[in-house]
């Protein structure tokens, strides 16, 4: 599976969804992050495995604590997919947009009227 | 976390969505009639005017044999001299509702022939674009779009940005 697939199939989950939204307010250990959950911890280390295996999330050295981190970068990719997709057509539709507001124009003598 | 890149940035209006594993679609609504936004896909002169695609490119060549099977040829050029032609043939011209045509890139980069629809629908003196671009595989669709994916995640694509959405919403709530 590559990174993108990876990724994906990592959001694909609600509970992993949760868990990136509660890291994007700052750093949380397993146990500040099971709280909100009704779930166990191994539960919710589980879900921690696949986002750290997606490159979404890392682990602190601090052997007790271990806190997890939003890693942005995976997440920022996967969106740059349709975004580049959006963008093109974002710039083209624009410059649409300015077109049609010529012809219409073109249209009412005077060009002036709305 | 950097937010820059994230969809709520990007204009309400354009949606990307990619309704099969073989497709994507894109809806905008023009403030403008149907038969003037249909015009606009379809005669050289008008298309010349705002289908140049991304930064630094634009269409240098268009030509246009708007009748069933008839021709396109479209031609962009960079700024910087590099050119980048597609061929295709029309389908089906239902002016000013529809349009279905053939595109294949010279340097065939999006994995064979697209197929590429193009819905106008009246929404009280606006004009509701639907474009779905039709891939010959999967394996196409995502090439085309830069990454190479694999694996049924058409589901997910079409989920991201609300995903994307929460999680910036979230964020926002912490702020």
């Amino acid at each position: 599976m590559n990174q993108l697939d990876a990724t994906f199939a990592a959001l694909a989950d609600p509970t992993r969804r949760a868990i990136l939204a509660r890291l994007i307010q700052g750093d949380a250990s397993v146990m500040e992050l099971a709280e909100p959950f009704a779930m166990s911890q191994p539960s919710i280390s589980k879900h921690l495995k696949v986002l750290e295996n997606a490159g979404l999330i890392s682990r602190g050295r601090d052997a007790q604590r271990r806190p997890c981190r939003l890693e942005a970068k995976p997440l920022a990719e996967a969106n740059d997919w349709l975004e580049r997709y959006r963008k093109i057509w974002e710039g083209n539709f624009t410059r649409l947009d300015a077109l049609l507001g010529a012809l219409k124009a073109e249209k009412t003598p005077g060009g002036s009227e709305q | 976390m950097s937010t820059t890149s994230l969809p709520g940035s990007t204009v309400a209006t354009l949606t990307v969505t990619t309704p099969s594993d073989r497709e994507v679609q894109i809806t905008r609504v023009f403030d403008a009639p149907r038969p003037m936004v249909f015009d606009c896909w379809t005669i050289p002169e008008l298309l010349k005017g705002w289908l140049h695609g991304p930064d630094g490119w634009r269409l240098a060549v268009c030509e246009i044999d708007l009748r069933v099977g008839g021709a396109t040829r479209y031609v962009w050029q960079h700024r910087d001299g590099q050119v980048m032609g597609m061929s295709g043939a029309y389908r089906e011209i239902v002016r000013p509702s529809r349009l279905v045509a053939t595109e294949l890139f010279d340097e065939d980069w999006t994995g064979g022939e697209t197929v590429g629809t193009v819905v106008f629908t009246e929404q009280t003196g606006k004009t509701l674009l639907t474009q779905t671009v039709l891939y010959a595989s999967q394996a196409a669709r995502d090439g085309a779009l830069g990454t190479g994916m694999t694996g049924g995640m058409a589901e997910s694509y079409a989920q991201l940005d609300a995903h994307l959405a929460s999680l910036q919403a979230a964020a926002r709530g912490a702020a």
